[in-house]
């Protein structure tokens, strides 16, 4: 497993009492996730919920075996929906 | 059409996809043939009616449904003690659907009764007691953000601030997005425009009010026909309120008058399907249009705060949002769309969004195309506007020096892939539009949005018939002529006529798990699932083929509808054409089908530009639309006659919202214009035709490079029209809707400042 950067948006960014940025061990997202939840427990239940997890620009929901290549820019955004 | 080639995979000649045939759906809907939700009927049928709060804000201290239950003629009466409990991720849903300790808006459903007629069912909404305890209400979001608002949640405390707050409050949550530094950005600029905004909430204003027909029988099983964008949502969210097994239920979905992201929730259905179980009778619960407006999700109003800065030459240094949305009265306004939104067209090294999310006694907000996104569009467009103004640059100018480009990285964090903004402000620029003379009182208005798009889970199965047609079976409900358009991918990919494939939007039994039909998903995420179906029953075909003729299934390739030997060493065959081999499909192995069931990612983002020309008369405040012209990406379009259609009704829409839809709450919290009277949408001889140029920058994240284009198309119209109409009057517009009496009192106040 690779370290990766995460960066949190909006209600991402509340849930973790303001923090936009974190390092944890992963090389999918779920381990991803996984690791987020226990760096920081207030994000649990909003991880919970369901999230959007963007790599490298591309827009994927919580889809948990997608694969965070070494060196990806990762973010956790709020789940898309739309009209 | 302007184009770009692929920037992956290797050019494609289409024969069926970028046509445009005749929809399937039309001879239906033109005569009257089409079953529409209220067109369900059932043998033995009753009739459902819902008893609605005429209070904002009130205890519900007791419900007495003995009267009602006692008229003759009355088969049940339902209260929220009819449903299950649901967990916490329902719950606000379930609440909505039918009131419990507390009516939180005018229209609030309360109780439901299922007679033998309406009149009945009529009657007996009149003698149920409800004993209410009426509570102080508030309907504007700034009032209730003060400390002193009546308080809809006791357990509500504000999310997102620290340190964490131990008093309820209507702001359910404070979110913030961001990058770079405003102050030093602001300190770089030569110019900057500071602004406040208003937008008035508007309704979808679909055609066809929200309608069900539920059949529950005693051995627990039933089935739902309604009007709905997402029947599995239905199927999941009525089982949970009832506490059903999912398999027990079967919602199939009516042909849809309109949804625009209004039917992507539930209201009735839930309703008619507890008064059909404790009935045991069939029932049909249908909407009165001003049940659907006081009682269905109209979208979020806001007060918007807007500051940017720019160099002399054009370059925005530093951008500062502040966006209050209330979303009704429960949690879940689309205020962080509206704030990831708000500039995404823009590439900006400082950038700043905060964003409140409010609770008011108002009906619970739904999705309506692009939630969130033209609201916060409406300020940003309007302030960058100013910018050109203030710095005498041409507006498409400035945002094209200011253009989110692929690279680009956005408010929200990730960076941009291929998209096609600069495409669209390029062909709108050369656009004869942008070019054409305007008189006095007339001014021409530019602007520009944005919306992600999604994929979502989705699930096709495909059906070769013993003639060489094929039935390809849906899970999204079509909204926008997305049948015609499967039907060209699965005629494209299978080398048959676009008229040999009938495509049907199946029921929640006959496929897998689909996601509603929102987000611009469908024509994105059911196309690519049918091509990968298409693809799947040609592996079948070809192999059936082998066998017919003796050679290894890797030895046929499929070619312009027929299997043929893949070269000389194959062996020399006549090709097979699907008919062929689908008429002995029998004797071959059997049916041949193909499916595919995958969740679709990598939904490209569309973006557009629209220039609009209106004329305001300074006597009176009206505005007039005189011409109009939509240019967005749609990275291909399967179907242009559909693409078009979704640019000009985005824009219609966004006409409607921008010059006259609004909802109108009196002192007493009720709504006064649950109407199409009073709640004025455009009619035809109110808007012009609506011109369309479609861009396409291929998305590198479909087979075919398309885009999801039915939410993009209503995020620039109130940017472009306030542009214009400010042009046409003179007065900087910053309260959507710019209806008349607004728009003059803008004039008036210009006048007295001027004196």
């Amino acid at each position: 497993m690779a370290t990766v950067k995460v960066g949190l948006g909006g209600p991402l960014r509340s849930a973790a009492g303001g923090r936009s940025e974190f390092e944890v061990e992963a090389s999918n997202v779920r381990q991803m996730l996984d690791a987020l939840a226990a760096a920081e427990p207030r994000l649990a239940p909003v991880l919970a919920r369901g999230v959007a997890v963007a790599i490298d620009g591309e827009i994927y929901r919580d889809d948990w075996f997608r694969a965070i290549p070494a060196g990806a820019e990762v973010f956790v955004l709020p789940r898309m929906a739309g009209g | 059409m302007a184009s770009k080639s692929s920037s992956s995979g290797k050019a494609r000649d289409y024969r069926v996809v970028g046509t445009r045939p005749v929809r399937p759906d039309g001879i239906d809907k033109v005569t009257g043939r089409a079953r529409y939700g209220a067109d369900a009927v059932a043998p033995g049928m009753l009739f459902g009616a819902v008893l609605r709060s005429p209070h904002a804000h009130a205890r519900i201290r007791g419900i007495d449904v003995g009267r009602a239950e006692a008229l003759p003629g009355v088969k049940a009466v339902i209260t929220h003690r009819d449903f299950a409990d649901t967990d916490a991720a329902l719950r606000d849903v379930a609440v909505n659907v039918m009131a419990r300790d507390k009516a939180l808006y005018d229209g609030h459903a309360v109780a439901a009764v299922a007679a033998v007629s309406p009149s009945v069912a009529a009657r007996a909404l009149e003698l149920i007691d409800v004993d209410y305890e009426v509570l102080g209400h508030v309907t504007d979001v700034e009032a209730a953000m003060r400390a002193d608002a009546p308080v809809l949640h006791e357990d509500m405390r504000t999310a997102g601030v620290e340190p964490a707050p131990t008093t309820p409050s209507n702001i359910a949550e404070r979110v913030e997005f961001g990058l770079g530094d405003v102050e030093r950005g602001f300190a770089a600029a030569a110019v900057v425009v500071e602004r406040e905004f208003v937008v008035e909430a508007s309704h979808q204003g679909y055609i066809e009010p929200h309608a069900c027909l539920a059949s529950i029988g005693p051995d627990g099983q039933g089935e739902l026909w309604c009007c709905t964008q997402g029947p599995y949502m239905v199927r999941e969210i009525t089982a949970a309120m009832l506490g059903m097994d999912i398999s027990k239920l079967r919602v199939t979905p009516s042909e849809i008058g309109g949804g625009f992201g209004g039917k992507t929730t539930v209201f009735i259905e839930p309703v008619t399907a507890a008064l059909s179980r404790k009935a045991n009778r069939p029932v049909r619960l249908v909407m009165s249009r001003e049940e659907v407006f006081r009682a269905t999700g109209p979208t979020s109003s806001a007060k918007m705060w807007v500051r940017m800065g720019v160099t002399r030459d054009g370059r925005i240094t530093a951008a500062d949002a502040d966006l209050r949305y209330q979303g009704g009265a429960f949690a879940g306004s689309p205020v962080s769309f509206g704030a990831m939104t708000a500039f995404a067209c823009y590439d900006l090294e400082n950038v700043r969004v905060v964003g409140y999310d409010v609770v008011t006694n108002r009906p619970k907000q739904a999705a309506y195309r692009a939630p969130g996104a033209p609201l916060s569009a409406f300020a940003v467009e309007s302030v960058v506007d100013e910018l050109a103004a203030r710095i005498g640059m041409d507006p498409v100018d400035l945002r094209l020096r200011n253009a989110a480009r692929e690279g680009t990285r956005t408010a929200y964090g990730p960076r941009f892939g291929p998209i096609g903004l600069v495409e669209t402000l390029e062909a709108a620029k050369a656009h004869p539009h942008y070019r054409a003379p305007l008189r006095a009182h007339q001014g021409r208005g530019v602007a520009c949005g944005f919306w992600f798009n999604f994929g979502g889970q989705t699930s096709v199965s495909m059906s070769v018939n013993a003639d060489g047609t094929v039935a390809l079976a849906v899970g999204t409900v079509d909204i926008g002529g997305s049948r015609a358009s499967m039907c060209q991918i699965a005629a494209e990919e299978l080398g048959i006529p676009y008229e040999s494939v009938r495509t049907v939007v199946a029921d929640t039994s006959a496929l897998g798990y689909n996601d509603i039909t929102e987000g611009s998903r469908t024509t994105f995420s059911t196309g690519m699932a049918t091509i990968h179906a298409a693809r799947d029953a040609i592996r079948v075909l070809c192999a059936r083929a082998a066998r017919m003729w003796g050679i290894p299934e890797d030895a046929v390739v499929w070619e312009d509808g027929h299997a043929k030997p893949s070269g000389a060493n194959a062996g020399d065959f006549e090709p097979l054409s699907l008919a062929d081999i689908a008429a002995v499909a029998g004797k071959t192995g059997g049916p041949i089908a193909g499916h595919w069931e995958f969740n679709a990612e990598n939904a490209g983002p569309s973006f557009a530009t629209h220039l609009v020309d209106v004329e305001t008369d300074p006597e009176t405040g009206r505005s007039t639309v005189l011409r109009y012209t939509v240019v967005q990406d749609a990275g291909r379009a399967i179907h242009p006659s559909y693409v078009e259609g979704q640019y000009q009704g985005g824009a219609v829409q966004g006409i409607g919202w921008a010059l006259n839809e609004e909802y109108v709450y009196g002192a007493d919290g009720r709504l006064q214009n649950p109407g199409f009277l009073d709640y004025r949408v455009p009619v035809a001889s109110d808007v012009p035709f609506i011109d369309t140029v479609i861009v396409e920058v291929p998305n590198p994240g479909h087979p075919y490079g398309v885009r999801g284009v039915g939410e993009t198309s209503i995020v620039p119209p109130l940017g472009a029209v306030g542009n214009a109409v400010s042009a046409a009057s003179g007065a900087r517009q910053t309260h959507v809707p710019m209806s008349p009496p607004r728009v003059l009192a803008s004039i008036d106040r210009l006048a007295e400042a001027a004196e």
